[in-house]
């Protein structure tokens, strides 16, 4: 297996532990189940472990309406109920109304696939309990053909939630687990490196520290994680924003440039806002 | 050898199964841990805790499993009940702090005079007092270590200091499983129902299709509509611990009775009045709360404010700065309360007190004047009653 290693890949990051428990899911075949903030990369590692290992990559988002069935299949019954009343052909073979979900198309896959569910959470609180038999087993049963679908190669499934609702323990008990933490200054710097090889050190450090500052306000709905570091930094570099404006006398009184990269709603760019005001007021230079 | 690990995880409370146990082995086996304990630390952890909340607790199980921590220490540790070695605050010592301990007669001897300390607390406790714990009574606070909670930082461990947390106050969460009696609960919390079809269209509205197709002359016209939900959002605070102790089982029915009634239920817990600070779980209030400027800047003012508390408390823990039996609050209560209702115009507050008793006292009427007039006893009547005025 020594060939089939992940450890990460020239534009992600992955710590040891995490490389460790996406390797454990790999050679043992379980799913594997990340959790952490948004914005750390859980459905970005997917795409990566598929790139890495070259294997193809099969995507389903979940969403609150989505049923476990539609990942399996779906029998379109409307469809064929039309069919019969224009008179066509199609509507004598049930399985032409039959429609293979994400998981068919995994289990079905020429070479071992990684297959991606996105953001189980979402989902109805009954949906992992709906999958579990799929998921240990591999194979699902379509009763409007009578046909038994079982993977041919069992597929790297990567699960990842927002922790919105709790998931059941048979679920957990079938999976690997990794919770990606927040990284720290020094990965966060390795992570913006491979993003963007040429940043100058010290822009780089002073858009950390900001950037990190702001992560420390107390209070905000929605954290900056490092999708939106990432996007500030883009930005700060298309702007040509000199080093100048980052760095200031007293950093806390200070609004880093293009901040609405980085506070996603209008509560939390006015809160912080007030406590810039708050914070001048109270110290002023 | 993993098996009296794999005891020791239940011990401390972890839900690791034979499955998960099974899997350990297999990954083991296909070599995938190599002979590194570092590799063997990860691949056990991504393996057997499957919930954040337990990765600290199981890294102090396995520092003290492989490490070989001397057993006086390990009986120590099963002599107290589970609940009270549930994380809590966090305090690393420092080295001037270490040092201190080794003038006191170092490790061995602290650990004895905790354990002292605990069972003189479990006698005291029984003896039917309140633990209203105050920051200065604690033995342990003279030391200068945070008083409800004395980390010890173990040498030379990895990764991060798997450590000893010892937790004394502690109240239970509510059990929302308490299913007995919570009929009449529900029938009356049903009156807050607001149904509204929301969201993608889903369902096939049969008469509507009836029609339509009828009107088509046969051919069929598939109508969907979306599901109904109920849309009515509430936001339930419960009082804890203390005076509310006689009232548990009924606070239980209400928790768990709006728990199956409401799709958007949020609760906190609170101890004898609102301050800058509520938490989600009890066992972990210390370390896990929520900043009450937090919840109204979250949660939308469409949300429907409920108190649950006997509002029984001494009136400076209302009025006053610092009022607060548990903590240093620097605004009242009260101001906190304002902000609230500010928020949430449409709050009741549940009393499980019956309401003769109310006038005799104090706090009770405070709370009352800050609350309209708004307060109901927590009775089936009441309930109906304060539904009422919510809607």
């Amino acid at each position: 297996m020594a060939d089939s290693r992940f450890t990460g890949t020239s534009s992600y990051i992955a710590t040891d532990d995490l490389s460790m428990a996406v390797n454990a899911a790999v050679t043992l075949e379980r799913p594997i189940l990340i959790k952490g903030e948004p914005g750390t990369g859980k459905t970005q590692l997917a795409i990566e472990v598929a790139e890495s290992l070259g294997k193809p990559l099969y995507e389903w988002h979940i969403k609150s309406t989505t049923k476990a069935q539609q990942g399996l299949y779906e029998y379109d019954a409307v469809a064929r109920l039309r069919d019969s009343q224009l008179g066509d052909d199609k509507v004598h073979d049930i399985s032409n109304y039959i429609m293979p979900g994400k998981i068919w198309e995994a289990f079905a896959a020429e070479e071992q696939p990684v297959l991606l569910i996105d953001e189980i959470d979402k989902a109805d609180i009954e949906f992992p309990n709906d999958l579990l038999q799929e998921l240990d087993r591999m194979e699902f049963y379509v009763y409007e053909t009578k046909e038994l679908i079982s993977a041919r190669h069992r597929p790297i499934i990567v699960i990842t939630s927002n922790n919105e609702k709790e998931l059941p323990d048979a679920f957990l008990r079938r999976c690997f687990f990794h919770y990606i933490k927040f990284p720290d200054q020094d990965t966060m710097a390795q992570i913006v490196d491979v993003h963007f090889p040429k940043l100058k050190k010290d822009l780089l450090s002073e858009a950390l520290n900001a950037f990190y500052k702001v992560r420390e306000v107390r209070g905000l709905k929605k954290k900056p994680s490092t999708s939106e570091l990432l996007d500030w930094i883009k930005l700060l570099l298309a702007e040509d924003i000199p080093l100048e404006a980052l760095r200031s006398e007293n950093a806390r009184s200070a609004i880093p440039p293009l901040y609405g990269a980085l506070l996603k709603n209008e509560q939390d760019v006015h809160l912080f806002e007030q406590l810039v005001f708050l914070d001048r007021r109270t110290n002023p230079q | 050898m993993l098996i009296p690990f794999f005891y020791r995880l239940r011990d401390g409370g972890m839900k690791t199964s034979i499955t998960e146990l099974l899997t350990l082995h297999e990954a083991m086996k296909s070599g995938l841990a190599g002979q590194s304990v570092d590799d063997f630390y990860l691949l056990a952890r991504t393996a057997l805790v499957k919930d954040e909340a337990h990765l600290d607790r199981f890294d102090r199980i396995f520092g003290a499993y492989f490490k070989g921590v001397d057993d006086s220490l390990a009986d120590l540790m099963q002599d107290i009940p589970e609940e009270w070695l549930q994380r809590q605050a966090e305090l690393s010592l420092s080295d001037e702090e270490k040092a201190l301990i080794e003038s006191m007669g170092g490790f061995e001897e602290l650990m004895k005079a905790l354990q002292e300390r605990l069972d003189e607390q479990d006698e005291r406790h029984e003896g039917g007092s309140k633990w209203i714990g105050t920051a200065g009574t604690s033995p342990f606070g003279a030391y200068g270590y945070n008083p409800e909670g004395v980390r010890i930082g173990q040498q030379g461990s990895r990764n991060r200091s798997a450590a000893k947390v010892w937790d004394k106050r502690e109240y239970r969460n509510l059990d929302d499983s308490v299913e007995l009696g919570t009929r009449n609960i529900k029938v009356a919390l049903r009156r807050l129902r607001k149904f509204a079809r929301e969201g993608a269209a889903d369902q096939l509205d049969l008469s509507d299709t009836i029609d339509k197709t009828a009107r088509n002359g046969g051919m069929l016209d598939i109508r969907m509509v979306p599901e109904r939900h109920n849309a009515v959002k509430v936001l339930l605070c419960l009082d804890i611990g203390g005076s509310m102790d006689d009232h548990v089982r009924i606070c239980e029915e209400t928790f768990s009775a709006a728990r199956s009634e409401f799709k958007h239920l949020e609760y906190f817990y609170f101890h004898n009045f609102i301050y800058e600070n509520m938490w989600k779980d009890n066992r972990r209030r210390q370390a896990e709360k929520t900043p009450t400027h937090e919840i109204t800047n979250k949660y939308a003012s469409d949300y429907k404010l409920i108190f649950v508390g006997d509002a029984t408390m001494s009136p400076y823990e209302i009025a006053y700065p610092g009022g607060s039996v548990e903590h240093w609050n620097e605004e009242p209560g009260a101001v906190w309360m304002k902000r609230l209702l500010k928020t949430y115009p449409k709050a009741i507050w549940l009393n499980p007190e019956p309401n003769t008793r109310w006038n005799y006292t104090p706090s009770v009427k405070l709370v009352r004047e800050l609350m309209d007039d708004r307060m109901y006893p927590l009775t089936i009547a009441g309930l109906d009653d304060g539904i009422k005025s919510l809607r």
